[in-house]
């Protein structure tokens, strides 16, 4: 067993400092992108009112464009069939975005350009760059994986969850997500230095095994793209709200929601993810048992973490359900979407730290 | 295959199911109440159902896992204890009302999958629907022209077209040929729906197996140390739990010795000094009482199979050695006290009972401290470390009726003292008993004495066999395939008609519909697009020579999406 490297943890430490406040100044920048974005539409849509929108130098070109495009929508927009009724599955191209009251459901990216979530994502690259050696160097310090504690898994699982992010966006531009999803890891590195440190150290017998290597990463990874769905299905609920008072003729409040997809592409997108994560805590728990059977002698033992674990699949397994049960698309699955997240989050903070278990090894508590 | 859904269609109008209730009579009533519980909406709420009910078993003790955590509990909740009993809150798993919700789940299923696979079953052996009227009001919908001069006419070019979805898969019909506007129809992925019946399926096969394992498997624990040897027998365990299935022959009769067990602690890093960094138990096994011996390694996560079974380390700790003299001065007892860490430092609990010491029995009850240091403030001893840097045994002695003889069973581990009379403790005038090894200490009123001897370490074992869990992992791996199937592969139709123009031109039309969610449907029209151009060599955007082509509809996708939605 190769020693502990007290220098490269030190290095570590130092690093996820700065990863975590180049995430605080990419959070601020994806903010600012919200932020100026909603005043450009409210100035466009100012112009339109006073019908000089021709007037060149007036109306900024992206606004203008935005307004172009806008001024049908409220009234013959095809928001699509959902969220109400049954979700129209997409077989083909729903909505293009060209009503401007929401962004296309192809989710690509468009040609106005976004000068401060360029900068946001170019920030979130050089944070997640740094973050990746911080993890990589506290996995060298401890000669093993980085996951062996709630500290290794919290830092572990906050640096995918910004991979997976920054890797979608190379296809699709859901910068929208932004300010959730860098919150969310500023959230994860913060709480785990915070209340989760742990100096760098060798793993109790009990994790030594090539099934923590696998069961553990797939988990992680899992929970990172349960982590996008869940921010999808939430902000699914609320243009799905802000479509029904648009479309019943109210006035559009929520400007920032016209970067959103409408409701119906964002819980076919988030369907489309769960679909993938469900497949992979499916491997996590089937993985779990295997290496249960290994340490403990009992493939299943009810054990808290192995119940929760168990919730979480049964709750989506009923979210993929719901997509195929009539009046239970749209609204309703994707609260299903988000109970199922809050069930991770629980399993992840709750049970590790309050419920006692065979799985009491986080490094928390004792 | 969701519009062919039985439940589906019959859940529809539930009011009119209603209102037709009272004349169904109870034959009607059975099949109505079939018919609800196949229905997905049923399937979901149970789903769901089951999820809330396994939660309580986290948050209660459990009595499989943890019957003295829920002894303790129901002594400290006197009142609403036995209520949570009687809901079976500390046996949840086994509970009839988990029972009760996951049967009817898969009730459902089967109701659920069997109707499914028939009909799944037929449209395999059918030829795709036949050709709508208009492609163009398809979901994907595209054309080619194949210029004039080129030799294929409408029959050759559809027979083309179906060779090209034939290479990529489809299973194609050939319609209409002669009639001057011929078509194929194809159809592709049907093994998303039979993805899904075997993950269905094959979800109950892991329940049947586990329910088997349960049945068919025994476990049971013993408490080696180190020279000790454990033999396979019913009474060669401490504790022992048969499945209903189990017979005593089954035990095949290997012997386990444990020769040492090794305990390395973390001595590196500073935050996590002293935590253990491997146990390695060296055995010397027989697969029978006349066998070979052999030198095998037992270590955490990684058992020894034997004789059908396989034997796991899950614990450890000290045994100190301890010699009892009673008052006539003979031996009472000798060997290995097997001691309950209770914390990081191995602070061990130790209870020792000599029924045999006369003219009274004697009790012993105490700590192991693997390395005592002594808090000065207090005067009493503590553990600081795991390794036996320092033993110390600390102990208060009893005598009087241990209560052995009447045949009601104790539990080794605790030592009932209250008809017991105290001889020594720290707040007595005898003072407390403290041995480092190789020392004695003489108990007052002419008890005997004690000596503590040396220090051996043990070993718990659990040992299992367990012949249904291999049947849980091939049912979950087909779980796992059924589902990847059913998830990621997309069940689509594709129809090509074809037409000569009057001017010697063959104008081609291909539609594509999507059966539930596609979202790379447009993907496909794409690839089937290109591939009917290169088969003609036709370039891909050639430019139309008479200016006459009526551009795309422009809402064709648009009612499209409307057909394919109906279609659901
Ligand atoms: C133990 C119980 C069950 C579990 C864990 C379960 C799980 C799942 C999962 C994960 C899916 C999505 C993946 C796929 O399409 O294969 C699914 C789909 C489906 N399930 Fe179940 N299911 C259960 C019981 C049932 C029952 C009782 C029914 C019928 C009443 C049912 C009907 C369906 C149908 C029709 C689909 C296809 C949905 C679609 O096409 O999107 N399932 N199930």
């Amino acid at each position: 067993m190769p020693g502990i490297n007290e220098g490269l943890a030190l290095l570590s430490e130092q690093f996820m400092l700065m990863a975590g406040l180049a995430y605080a100044v990419a959070f601020c920048a994806f903010t600012w992108d919200l932020v100026t974005y909603s005043k450009t539409v409210r100035r466009g849509l100012a112009v339109e009112t006073a019908g000089v929108t021709a007037t060149a130098g007036v109306a900024s070109a992206d606004a203008d464009q935005l307004v172009r495009v806008g001024a049908a929508g409220f009234m013959g927009q095809d928001l699509g069939a959902g969220p109400q009724g049954r979700g129209v599955r997409p077989s083909s191209k729903t909505h293009d975005g060209s009503d401007g009251i929401t962004a296309g459901d192809s989710m690509r990216y468009g040609k106005a350009k976004r000068r401060a979530a360029r900068i946001a994502v170019a920030i979130t690259v050089v944070a997640a760059v740094v973050h990746g050696l911080a993890v990589l160097f506290r996995g060298l310090a401890a000669g093993r994986v980085p996951w062996g504690n709630m500290y290794e898994f919290c830092t572990t699982g906050g640096f995918t969850v910004a991979l997976i992010f920054l890797l979608v966006l190379t296809r699709r531009d859901l910068r929208f997500l932004g300010t959730f999803v860098i919150g969310l890891v500023l959230v994860m590195i913060t709480a785990a230095s915070v209340a989760f440190w742990t100096p760098a150290g060798h793993l109790v017998p009990a994790l030594q095994s090539y099934w923590l290597v696998i069961h553990v990463s797939i988990a992680v990874m899992s929970s990172s793209l349960f982590t996008l769905t869940f921010a999808m299905s939430v902000l699914q609920l609320l243009q799905s709200r802000r479509e029904s008072s648009i479309a019943s003729g109210k006035p559009d409040k929520a400007l920032v929601m016209r970067l959103v997809p409408n409701a119906l592409s964002l819980e076919n997108m988030s369907y489309r993810i769960n679909g993938i994560a469900f497949v992979g805590w499916t491997l996590t728990l089937m993985f779990g048992s295997i290496w249960a059977e290994k340490a403990w002698g009992r493939f299943w033992g009810w054990d808290t973490k192995e119940v929760w674990t168990f919730v979480i699949w049964v709750v989506y397994a009923g979210y993929l359900h719901a997509r195929a049960t009539r009046g239970w698309t749209g609204t309703r699955a994707a609260w299903l979407s988000i109970v199922g997240y809050l069930c991770v989050v629980f399993n992840f903070t709750i049970v590790n730290v309050y419920f006692s278990g065979l799985h009491s090894y986080a490094g928390v508590g004792s | 295959m969701r519009e062919k859904s039985v439940q589906e269609v019959q859940t529809k109008n539930p009011s009119k199911d209603d209102v037709e209730l009272p004349r169904l009579g109870f034959v009607g009533m059975l099949r109505w109440a079939w018919r609800q519980l196949t229905s997905m909406r049923t399937a979901l709420f149970l789903l769901l159902l089951l999820a809330v009910a396994a939660v309580p078993g986290s948050l209660f003790p459990q009595r499989p896992s943890n019957p003295s955590n829920v002894t303790q509990y129901l002594t400290d909740h006197p009142t609403s204890g036995p209520i949570l009993d009687w809901f079976r809150l500390f046996d949840v798993y086994s509970s009839p009302w988990f029972a009760a919700i996951y049967l009817l789940l898969f009730t459902s299923l089967v109701g659920c999958v069997l109707p499914r696979a028939k009909i799944h079953f037929k449209a395999m052996r059918s030829a795709p629907p036949r050709t709508p009227k208009r492609l163009s009001r398809l979901a994907e919908y595209g054309t080619v022209e194949i210029p004039a001069g080129s030799g294929v006419d409408a029959d050759q070019a559809i027979k083309d077209a179906a060779a090209v979805l034939k290479s990529r898969r489809y299973r194609v019909d050939v319609r209409d040929l002669g009639t001057g506007r011929p078509s194929v129809g194809a159809e592709i992925g049907f093994l998303k729906e039979v993805g899904n019946l075997v993950f269905h399926v094959s979800v109950l096969g892991v329940l049947a197996a586990v329910a088997y394992s349960g049945l068919a498997g025994y476990s049971g624990q013993r408490v080696v140390v180190e020279g000790e040897t454990f033999v396979n027998t019913l009474v060669g365990y401490d504790t022992f739990t048969p499945g209903a299935y189990f017979n005593s022959d089954r035990l095949s009769p290997y012997s386990v010795e444990l020769d040492k067990l090794a305990v390395k602690y973390d001595r590196e890093s500073p935050g996590h000094y002293g935590q253990p960094i491997d146990f390695t138990a060296s055995l010397t096994t027989k697969d029978g009482p006349d066998a070979a011996a052999k030198q095998q390694v037992l270590k955490v996560n990684d058992p020894v199979a034997m004789g059908g079974t396989n034997i796991y380390l899950v614990g450890n700790g000290y045994a100190p050695v301890v010699t009892v003299k009673d008052g006539t001065g003979k031996v009472a007892f000798q060997g290995p006290v097997v001691t309950i860490p209770t914390d990081g430092a191995y602070t061990s609990l130790m209870v020792i009972k000599v029924p045999d010491a006369k003219p009274r029995q004697l009790g012993f009850v105490g700590f192991f401290l693997p390395t005592a240091l002594m808090d000065t403030s207090t005067g009493v001893a503590y553990g600081s470390d795991p390794d036996p840097f320092n033993p110390q045994l600390n102990l208060n002695a009893y005598t009087g009726d241990l209560g052995l003889d009447n045949g009601i069973p104790r539990n080794v581990y605790t030592l009932d003292t209250s008809k017991l009379k105290q001889i020594n403790g720290r707040d007595m005038k005898s003072g407390g008993i403290v041995l480092a090894p190789g020392k004695s200490y003489t108990l007052p009123d002419g008890n005997g004495s004690i000596s503590f001897d040396g220090i051996k370490r043990f070993a718990a074992l659990d040992i299992r066999h367990d012949p249904g869990q291999v049947y849980v992992l091939v049912f979950a791996v087909l779980a796992l395939g059924g589902l990847m199937a059913s998830l990621f592969l997309n069940r689509r139709r594709v129809w090509i008609r074809t037409g000569n123009h009057p001017d010697g031109r063959t104008m081609v039309e291909f539609g594509l519909l999507a059966r539930g969610e596609d979202h790379r449907l447009a993907g496909e029209s794409a690839a089937i697009n290109k591939a009917l151009h290169a088969k003609w060599v036709v370039p891909a955007d050639s430019p139309v020579e008479d200016g006459n082509r009526t551009p795309p509809n422009q809402t064709d996708t648009g009612t499209g999406v409307t057909v394919s939605s109906k279609d659901q």
